[in-house]
């Protein structure tokens, strides 16, 4: 079922923070900082990445003037085991936390948790987003990252990023939260974890046809769909989804994939990028900058998730994914 | 769209590897390290006491000193997505996969980090190495004994 | 001599071929194959071929890891000759050290050096 936000509660600001390989990035001019150490001058990887949410979660909070003592709530998650950098920071933040986990799709799962909060009036100010470092979370889910291993044309590169937003109450030079919706978590039995846009692709493509259909819109009647994190590969079996169920050829320009472009056409990233930050880091700098600047009136977020487990792949599991869709509105 | 109709999507939309790329440079990436290797082992002939039977073990372990530099300095992940068994395959390979988890879990400490995950990844190698040699032996020695062959 | 060197290569080559083939069209994951080729090491010496391979491409068949199956075989067997049964056992690493213990040294000095890096390039 769809969400609908009566109140409409706003994105009043976005903190980005990437690696030193997000340079590269096409979107890196919309980052607040981008750090020449992948650690963060920090001992270890999983440091580092605390340091990384820390520090875009004050970039968002000292662009809306806000403290950590205004902030109700804080919500977020990461990829590495049991999210300690994401739990590290709450500790560091001082702000009431929960911890949620939608593998990448954690950028918009935590921003529809922290609406509701804002909708029922239990919170003025929230901060929600998602992070990943790449050596923390390959390590986790793959292999060390100085092995050697050949990754093959369908596999993403694993950003360096944290994206937060502050949630507030709705304010029209803003852009505005007007629905959402949660997705199922799908599995259409893919099986490589080095092809994960091919995972997600049915997740995203469910999520945005239900939100369509419970809306009652079209994708024309959108500026943009973004989708999180589906990769070149995923976003063109996405497109080849839709087109099996009857979207027209033309519409297809208006859906875009973060992943697909993060790195632009760099072919060493193979597919493409991927990570919780990946999503966090394009929706809230460049989508929240593009809507405040009025290139983009309405926008459907959709991130994706790969719900898998080091573990549940070595047991032979196939790969669930869902995938959460907020609109955002611009007056 | 059903599950069948996807994965037919999925194939044609998923490139196939570059296989005759990808052999190619595995074939000359792991030529070349034997051929180093090969250098290596007349090094030892020529310099040191060593015979074409016994070259093999200080080359090993020089292959495996160069494979830890590489790997320390990040090249040999980039030499490894070039070449993929051209690098994973040559004595290299499993020094890389030994070093690699070594430097990665370094932050867990000596004992718990570096020595719990050193074969984390070169472990199966050791494992069916010993398993398999075990099992030839085996065999060899019962057919040494009923007759059937001699050593 | 410059023969040695083309037989090194060329049969390493191949070698590394059959590796890759075995990722490609197997689509087996590396600890798979090198796993794989591992055992072939074993067998093929134990059927008494490898050795000659050795003497044939020197390096291209020392370097490889289809070698680290042959010297395990080679030891168990070699020790088997002299000790019986027991030897089978025992004799297994007699000829094999060297790639491991050097794998497990340098990788305890290369951990005290290095730090992970996240780079492409």
């Amino acid at each position: 079922m769809v969400i609908v936000f009566q109140s409409k509660p706003s994105l009043l600001a976005g903190g980005v923070v990437a690696g030193p390989l997000e340079k590269r990035s096409i979107f890196s001019q919309y980052f607040d900082a981008i750090y020449d150490d992948e650690r963060w001058e920090m001992k270890t990887n999983e440091q580092g990445h605390r340091k990384m949410v820390e520090e875009a979660c004050e970039f968002a909070m000292k662009k809306a003037g806000v403290k950590n003592p205004d902030i109700d709530y804080f919500m977020g998650g990461d990829l590495v085991n049991q999210m300690t950098p994401t739990n590290f920071a709450a500790r560091d933040l001082a702000i009431p936390f929960i911890g949620l986990f939608s593998a990448c799709a954690t950028s918009v799962s935590s921003v529809i948790v922290a609406s509701l909060l804002t909708e029922v009036g239990a919170a003025n100010f929230s901060l929600a987003g998602a992070s990943s470092q790449h050596n923390a979370v390959e390590r986790q889910f793959r292999y060390p990252v100085d092995y050697g291993s050949q990754k093959p044309q369908t596999a993403q590169w694993t950003v360096t990023a944290a994206g937060f937003a502050l949630i507030g109450k709705h304010h029209e030079e803003y852009p505005s939260i007007e629905a959402a919706t949660v997705g199922k978590s799908i599995d259409y039995g893919m099986d490589d974890p080095f092809h994960m846009g091919a995972a997600m692709a049915p997740a995203a493509f469910q999520t945005i046809q239900s939100h369509l259909e419970q809306r009652n819109q079209k994708i024309y009647n959108y500026d943009l769909i973004l989708t999180g994190d589906l990769g070149q590969l995923g976003l063109k079996l996405l497109k080849g989804m839709l087109v099996e169920s009857g979207v027209k050829n033309e519409e297809l320009t208006l859906l875009r994939d973060a992943g697909a472009e993060f790195y632009g056409q760099d072919e060493s990233f193979q597919s493409g990028a991927s990570g919780a930050g990946c999503s966090a880091a394009i929706f809230f700098s460049y989508v929240i900058q593009q809507m405040r600047a009025g290139t983009y009136k309405r926008v459907l977020l959709v991130a994706t998730g790969a719900l898998l487990s080091p573990l549940s792949f070595q047991q032979g599991e196939t790969i669930p994914c869902t995938a959460h869709a907020i609109e955002i509105t611009m007056k | 769209m059903e599950k069948e109709q996807y994965k037919k999507l999925e194939q044609n939309v998923t490139p196939k590897p570059p296989y005759l790329k990808n052999v190619a440079k595995a074939f000359f990436v792991g030529g070349l390290i034997c051929t180093i290797g090969q250098a290596v082992s007349l090094f030892y002939m020529i310099f040191f006491n060593f015979t074409e039977a016994t070259a093999g073990n200080p080359t090993v372990a020089t292959m495996v000193f160069f494979a830890m530099i590489l790997t320390g300095f990040g090249l040999y992940k980039r030499i490894g997505q070039c070449a993929g068994a051209g690098s994973a395959v040559p004595v290299t390979g499993f020094g890389n996969a030994v070093i690699s988890a070594a430097i990665e879990h370094r932050s867990e400490g000596l004992v718990l980090g570096v020595g719990g995950n050193l074969f984390k990844l070169a472990g199966s190698v050791v494992l069916f190495g010993v398993v398999s040699a075990f099992f030839v032996g085996l065999i060899k020695y019962i057919l040494v004994t009923i007759g059937v062959v001699s050593w | 001599m410059v023969m040695s060197f083309v037989f090194a290569f060329i049969v390493g080559g191949i070698i590394c071929v059959i590796g890759q083939l075995l990722m490609d069209v197997g689509k087996l994951t590396p600890g798979h194959t090198l796993s794989t080729l591992v055992v072939v090491g074993a067998i093929l010496d134990g059927m008494g071929l490898y050795e000659p391979l050795i003497d044939f491409a020197g390096a291209g068949a020392t370097v490889p890891i289809t070698s680290f199956g042959n010297s395990l075989t080679h030891g168990a067997m070699a020790e088997a000759e002299k000790h019986g049964l027991v030897g089978v056992l025992s004799g297994m690493f007699e000829v094999t050290s060297a790639g491991i213990s050097a794998a497990i040294v340098f990788g305890f000095i290369g951990a005290l050096i290095f730090k992970p890096k996240g780079n492409i390039d």
